[in-house]
């Protein structure tokens, strides 16, 4: 009887525990294939999806697939200039929409989030009937999509930080004054240590965002070709291992991302 | 308190005192764009005093104390400290620091960083050392080192306090700095705070709506209500004699009792106002009496109006009233609370010290009741008698 209470209470203590461990190998099972298929050497199959031998070689010459790289880079570059331009736009925006009441502020604060509700591939038709319009029709590239994904960037951008600043007594701003700061000093020594990681956050958000996104890319790209284009194009005749390679670093940079701002955050909170 | 606090509260009064300024506000008017906070505000604050700002939320003290800190411009009226106008001279260019109502404290900065702020914006000398002189003046030498969030309200204030009165400003304002600490810890702080400000001798400007704190603390008493100063004095001056049912209702409780001025009779203690109420003969003061023909409300405080059983002697030179019968009894230890319905049908309430001269009296006692002249007070009948009546929470 007891060790029936006994089994009883052990489960329940344990379900929680149980479940919650199931859900992380749900979450972590593709990340786990990613990472064992970059050392998978398949040169001789032709099936994709088997490990076959462990090897180095992937690692070792992560450019072999042809074209794979400079989509990469290509990525990376326009990922980085989207974000900056995104994040500094988006950040004065968001200071416009809390700080200053003007006439249809409200209906800013409501049109910011139709690009996040709008499906994609509206936006990407949309922008690419836009560019033929005025007359970038031949010119489609890294400039249009720089510039698409400035624009759906914006919103998260906007969002996020306006979310921090809203949070910020403006008692504090007022206190630095009071406090012999001028409003330049108060800005840099006051609001904007407030405001940073909310900045961090969209800045993160904006480049993980452009340098995934497939469908408003694809629609503008004319004959530029980004990583996920890549992929997709040669997802057909079978992936190269080396873009497991790219994925893992790619998990690896977040990780540390993630993991570096839990560190300096409990360090803070000690200190 | 340790030497180094002691050098620094000194340092601080020294230089007050060679350059005490006055605060002086001239016809200061602040109108939103759908009230007017403040009208036509006119206040001198000498320097080194405690001044208190007591009103009613609403009543226009923050936004007074906002305009003298730069944090409002005014739309009229100027501000002045000595001979110098500082109307809109913006907030770090005046030699006035606030403690806000919410402390303010900078959540990124620690402690030390936090007092040390304003002495490192004007690029002052040996900022550590001053920095750890305040903080043992405040009694948090140990937490230096801490964030603000990690501590309690009541170090959060001494904080605030810290971070302000560091730069030694000619004038500090405290805007409600005790509204969120509870009971016990309002009332150390107060003295507190009373300690400091003596120590270092600068004006403190107090904006609160604790008449209690602010009798407690201040030298001087302005109360305001919508907008303007109803009456301005010590506290005594204002409790003993206010010359609004506001003041008289707000700073304390009243008996408000009305009547009609009969007659003025001169007397060798000086002149009397005989007021006809509800068919007795009451005499006040004249310097009490705040009208002198017509229609009045007769005020005394409750803790002045005596109460006897029928028939026994009672300490009246003068107004005596019967005909009482006692309808609530509060006992509340040091005191007794009664309400006597009188025969005109009001209610007077009646304080009294339980010495222990005699038993608490029952309900439905009759009594006479009395009070000393020189403890009444008259005030325009024109007056709402429930103005400034504070709600008991």
């Amino acid at each position: 009887m007891s060790g029936l209470q006994r089994a009883g209470r052990w489960i329940g203590e344990h379900l929680v525990l149980a479940a919650g461990l199931l859900v992380l190998v749900y979450m972590f099972v593709p990340i786990a294939v990613v990472m064992l298929m970059s050392f998978n050497d398949n040169s001789e199959s032709r099936n994709v999806y088997a490990f076959r031998d462990f090897t180095w070689s992937n690692w070792a010459n992560p450019c072999r697939p042809d074209g794979m790289c400079e989509a990469v880079v290509r990525s990376i570059e326009i990922g980085l200039l989207a974000t900056l331009v995104a994040t500094l736009l988006g950040s004065l925006a968001a200071f416009a929409l809390v700080r200053h009441d003007f006439i249809g502020r409200s209906v800013a604060n409501t049109v910011i989030f139709l690009p996040m509700a709008s499906p994609e591939i509206v936006m990407g038709s949309s922008l690419l009937a836009l560019f033929v319009a005025g007359g970038f029709g031949g010119r489609l590239g890294f400039v249009t999509i720089f510039i698409a994904h400035v624009m759906f960037c914006l919103s998260f951008v906007i969002v996020t930080v306006k979310a921090r600043l809203s949070g910020l007594d403006q008692n504090l701003e007022q206190a630095a004054m009071d406090l012999y700061a001028s409003e330049w000093t108060t800005f840099w020594r006051v609001t904007f240590p407030l405001v940073f990681p909310g900045v961090a956050a969209a800045a993160l958000l904006s480049f993980s965002l452009s340098f995934d996104d497939f469908i408003i890319t694809n629609l503008n790209a004319g004959q530029s070709v980004t990583f996920p284009m890549f992929v997709w194009g040669v997802a057909q005749r079978g992936i190269p291992m080396q873009v497991n390679v790219v994925g893992t670093v790619m998990f690896l940079i977040s990780l540390f991302l993630v993991v570096g701002n839990m560190l300096v955050t409990r360090k803070k909170v000690a200190a | 308190m340790s030497l180094a606090a002691d050098s620094a509260a000194h340092r601080a009064s020294d230089r007050s005192q060679g350059e005490g300024r006055s605060l002086r506000l001239t016809a200061l008017t602040k109108e939103f764009a759908t009230f007017t906070a403040v009208r036509s505000l006119d206040l001198e604050v000498p320097a080194g005093t405690f001044f208190a700002l007591l009103g009613p939320s609403g009543c226009g003290k923050t936004t007074t104390l906002r305009m003298v800190a730069g944090l409002d411009t005014p739309t009229s009226g100027t501000i002045h400290l000595g001979d110098d106008e500082i109307t809109y001279e913006k907030p770090y260019r005046r030699p006035v620091n606030t403690v806000f109502q919410n402390y303010a404290l900078f959540p990124h900065l620690d402690i030390h960083e936090n007092v040390a702020f304003g002495l490192r914006r004007r690029k002052v000398k040996d900022v550590d050392q001053q920095v750890q002189e305040m903080l043992s003046l405040v009694e948090l030498e140990a937490q230096a080192r801490k964030k603000p969030p990690q501590m309690s309200g009541g170090q959060q204030q001494r904080v605030a306090l810290a971070r302000a009165l560091i730069n030694r400003p000619e004038v500090l304002l405290l805007d409600e700095p005790l509204g969120a600490l509870d009971l016990k810890l309002r009332r150390g702080m107060q003295i507190e705070l009373k300690r400091i400000q003596t120590e270092v001798g600068l004006t403190f400007v107090h904006v609160t709506h604790d008449q209690e704190e602010a009798m407690t603390m201040a030298d001087t008493i302005a109360v305001m209500n919508s907008g303007v100063i109803e009456q301005m004095g010590s506290p005594a001056e204002l409790y003993e004699n206010p010359r609004t049912t506001f003041v008289a209702n707000f700073l304390g409780q009243s008996n408000l009792i009305a009547g009609a001025v009969s007659s003025t009779v001169s007397s060798t203690d000086g002149d009397v106002v005989r007021v006809d109420m509800h068919g007795t003969q009451v005499s006040i003061p004249a310097d009490r009496a705040h009208v002198r023909a017509g229609d009045g409300w007769v005020g005394i405080r409750p803790e002045k109006v005596l109460i006897e059983p029928l028939g026994e002697p009672l300490d009246a030179p003068g107004n005596h009233l019967t005909g009482g019968v006692i309808t609530d009894v509060s006992f509340v230890g040091v005191s007794t609370q009664y309400l006597v319905m009188m025969p005109w049908g009001q209610e007077l309430m009646s304080f009294e010290q339980n010495t222990g001269r005699r038993p608490v009296l029952a309900t439905g006692t009759k009594v006479d009741v009395s009070w000393r002249p020189e403890f009444a007070f008259l005030l325009p009948a024109s007056q709402d008698v429930n103005a400034g009546v504070v709600e008991e929470s």
